[in-house]
């Protein structure tokens, strides 16, 4: 490990070569929106929401899976930028039905925060309204597929931190959903533990506690940090 | 040859609707017809929600009387819990319900029809609205604005915000109430009951100026029907449904609302996307019956309030049969829905912080009834094991009055339509019919003033006659 330096929007910044820009951001108080990142976790880079220029590269490159590197030169802001997250966003919001004012979590999501962090009010693509059935089996919680994203958060929460693996991708491209076990009714899942982690790093109010009334779900995910700071210290 | 007149859009209601009235070959009305060219479709799409939901979702079918539909909807989510409520969370609904049919009411009087009122339904068109009220009368219409404004306050005090406040929820409400807000409720109601008390003895010596329009404005026997409390008393949380004739005598009385489908059915039109709702035993359309404070006030034996049981006397003395004593009634609900939140702000539990239960869902069916500003609502849902809804029926209120409203401008425009002769001011009166019912026929819309109104005369072929904008 070493430290390197680098510039992040005209600001010269220095970090580990094992950090990735957007821990270096972060750390740094410099704001760059993801849906799918999640510390405690492993980095996906799926929602493409951090991307960022790198000066000498013509691609954009995610920010919270490219590692920094020594004299890199980073934009985190621009017209090219503001204009794919917006289209990002939106696009999420027509793939599934998400109609926050009678959502458990309105006021407490993170996809509806990222939207009026970038200023969007109104969406200019057609929306897809598909046809997609609640799952409220499970004795505690409700899996609402509406307002899934994909962002795999309670995927990886389930394999990686309780070791249950009950929450997987089936299908392909706009098919993509998630399943229970082998695409079992969550109430009828034999590996659920039902410890509720994929519920609290949900960004959105797809996975919630049942009982819950519009804009009562509260989510804490800071949870993981601390099991992530017990296991390092336990090793 | 017959014609046909047609105003499109009806204005200063909630909601969109258009009225047809049809001549006949010697140009005398032969038929007036009420339609409602909107389609909501809640009963359909909330089908494989979790119930817990269905209050917030509910609440968004109408912006004027949100908190109505949370309420029944909330209660027939009690019901699916087999929980009851804690008594606090109980007199807390009812609170903000009475806060809804407070300012609901004043928005209808002051804001909708003070201008047919006040300046006559001949007034001039770009004078007949709030602002021409404010121009000839502005403590009118500063009245009207604050008793509104009142009751708006006391909805968001109670449940966060003014429109759609989440607040009321399965179980209860999601927060007690705080000892400062009820103090600063209490603060403001002496002033709401003196305001709302003094436009009614306003309005009582108004009446005189519209004899004929009493005489004409839906005035006709009918059933009407509500809830009542235990002993009778206006009633508009809980309690037993009611029926009475048209001489106050009940056809119904002590019916628990879960029965309404054993009294009432429903009847399509293909005239409209409001379902006509009739008394079973008179069959349709004899089974006509109104809803709102005009049945309220008929029904009930007292209002439980002091300046509103005075009023309450005077309103007896008027012409039973007429729509146009909607708004008489109106005024004095108003001072009634004051008076009676003062009496329960005082009860000593009213600050318990134990206001909400929790359960799973523990019964397959559940009903919820309250008394909107506009009448008798129910929300009537089932749910699967997992508590998903599987069925949901809503009675609305304005629909139970959707036979009346038919034969009500049918009665006015034979009256005031001779030979087939049009003025402003007998299209106002048709309008200012409906009005008085004041129909809900959709969440938020809500015009007032210089909406653009079209009228066409059409021959019995189709041919325009003869046309008219404003």
């Amino acid at each position: 490990m070493r430290v390197v330096t680098l510039t992040i929007n005209d600001q010269l910044l220095s970090g580990r070569d094992d950090e990735t820009i957007l821990q270096v951001a972060k750390a740094h108080n410099i704001q760059i929106p993801t849906l799918c990142q999640l510390d405690g976790l492993s980095t996906w880079g799926g929602c493409r929401l951090c991307l960022v220029h790198i000066h000498g590269s013509d691609k954009l490159s995610p920010a919270c899976v490219t590692k920094v590197t020594e004299g890199m030169v980073v934009e985190t802001e621009s017209e090219r930028l503001n204009k794919y997250r917006h289209t990002i966003v939106e696009m999420l919001y027509t793939e599934g039905n998400h109609i926050c004012s009678v959502c458990v979590s309105n006021n407490n999501c993170e996809l509806q925060s990222t939207a009026q962090n970038l200023g969007i009010d109104h969406i200019s693509l057609p929306y897809l309204y598909p046809s997609r059935t609640v799952d409220a089996s499970h004795e505690r919680f409700v899996f609402d597929p509406n307002r899934c994203i994909l962002c795999t958060r309670c995927v990886r929460v389930c394999d990686e931190i309780e070791g249950a693996h009950t929450w997987d991708v089936a299908g392909r491209g706009i098919n993509s959903h998630l399943i229970t076990d082998l695409n079992e009714a969550w109430g009828e899942s034999t590996s659920c533990t039902s410890c509720g982690k994929c519920v609290e790093v949900c960004p959105t109010g797809s996975l919630y506690e049942k009982g819950k009334a519009g804009g009562e779900m509260v989510k804490h995910a800071e949870f993981l940090t601390y099991i992530e700071e017990m296991r390092k210290n336990h090793k | 040859m017959g014609k046909e007149i047609i105003i499109d859009p009806v204005t200063r209601i909630e909601g969109h609707s258009k009225i047809t009235i049809h001549l006949d070959d010697a140009g005398q009305v032969e038929q007036a017809l009420f339609h409602v060219t909107q389609l909501r479709g809640f009963e359909k799409f909330v089908e494989g929600r979790p119930f817990h939901e269905m209050p917030s979702i509910m609440s968004r079918i109408c912006g004027i009387c949100p908190v109505s539909h949370l309420i029944a909807s909330a209660k027939a989510c009690d019901m699916l819990m087999s929980v009851r409520i804690p008594p606090v969370a109980a007199k807390l609904r009812r609170i903000i319900n009475l806060a809804q049919i407070a300012q609901s009411h004043a928005l209808s009087f002051f804001y909708l029809s003070s201008p047919d009122l006040l300046l006559g339904m001949d007034a001039d068109i770009s004078e007949r609205s709030i602002v021409g009220v404010a121009r000839a009368n502005p403590s009118l219409a500063r009245n009207g604005i604050k008793l509104r404004q009142i009751g708006q306050q006391i909805i968001e005090m109670l449940g966060g915000k003014r429109i759609h406040p989440g607040w009321v929820v399965a179980g209860g409400v999601n927060n007690p109430l705080s000892s400062e807000h009820r103090n600063q409720i209490l603060a403001m109601l002496p002033e709401a009951i003196t305001i709302a008390d003094s436009m009614v003895s306003w309005f009582t010596n108004q009446l005189g100026r519209f004899k004929e329009e009493i005489s004409v404005f839906a005035n006709f026997p009918t059933l009407y029907m509500s809830l009542i409390g235990e002993h009778g008393e206006l009633e508009t949380y809980d309690g037993w449904l009611r029926l009475v004739n048209d001489h106050d005598t009940p056809v119904v009385d002590r019916l628990n609302p879960i029965d309404y489908k054993s009294i009432i059915d429903e009847a399509v039109t293909m005239h409209s996307y409001l379902k006509s709702p009739y008394y079973k035993p008179l069959g349709y359309p004899g089974g006509i019956y109104r809803v709102g404070p005009l049945a309220r006030l008929h029904i009930a034996s007292s209002c439980d309030t002091e300046l509103a049981d005075k009023s309450l006397a005077i309103f007896r003395q008027l012409d039973h049969k007429s729509s146009f004593h909607y708004h008489y009634a109106r005024l004095i609900e108003i001072v009634y829905a004051f008076e009676k939140i003062q009496q329960l702000l005082n009860e000593k539990d009213i600050l318990d912080d134990h206001a909400r239960a929790h359960a799973e869902p523990n019964a397959h069916e559940g009903f919820g009834v309250a008394e909107a500003p506009r009448g008798t609502l129910m929300h009537h849902y089932r749910i699967d094991d997992n508590g998903l809804i599987t069925y949901c029926d809503l009675m609305i209120a304005t629909g139970h009055n959707n036979l009346a409203m038919n034969k009500g401008i049918t009665q006015t425009a034979k009256h005031y339509i001779k030979d087939g002769s049009l003025s402003d001011g007998i299209l106002n009166r048709i309008e200012a019919v409906i009005r008085t019912f004041d129909p809900c026929l959709s969440c938020s819309t809500h015009a007032f003033g210089a909406m653009p109104l079209h009228i066409q005369l059409m021959a019995s072929d189709g041919t325009l006659l003869d046309e008219t904008k404003r």
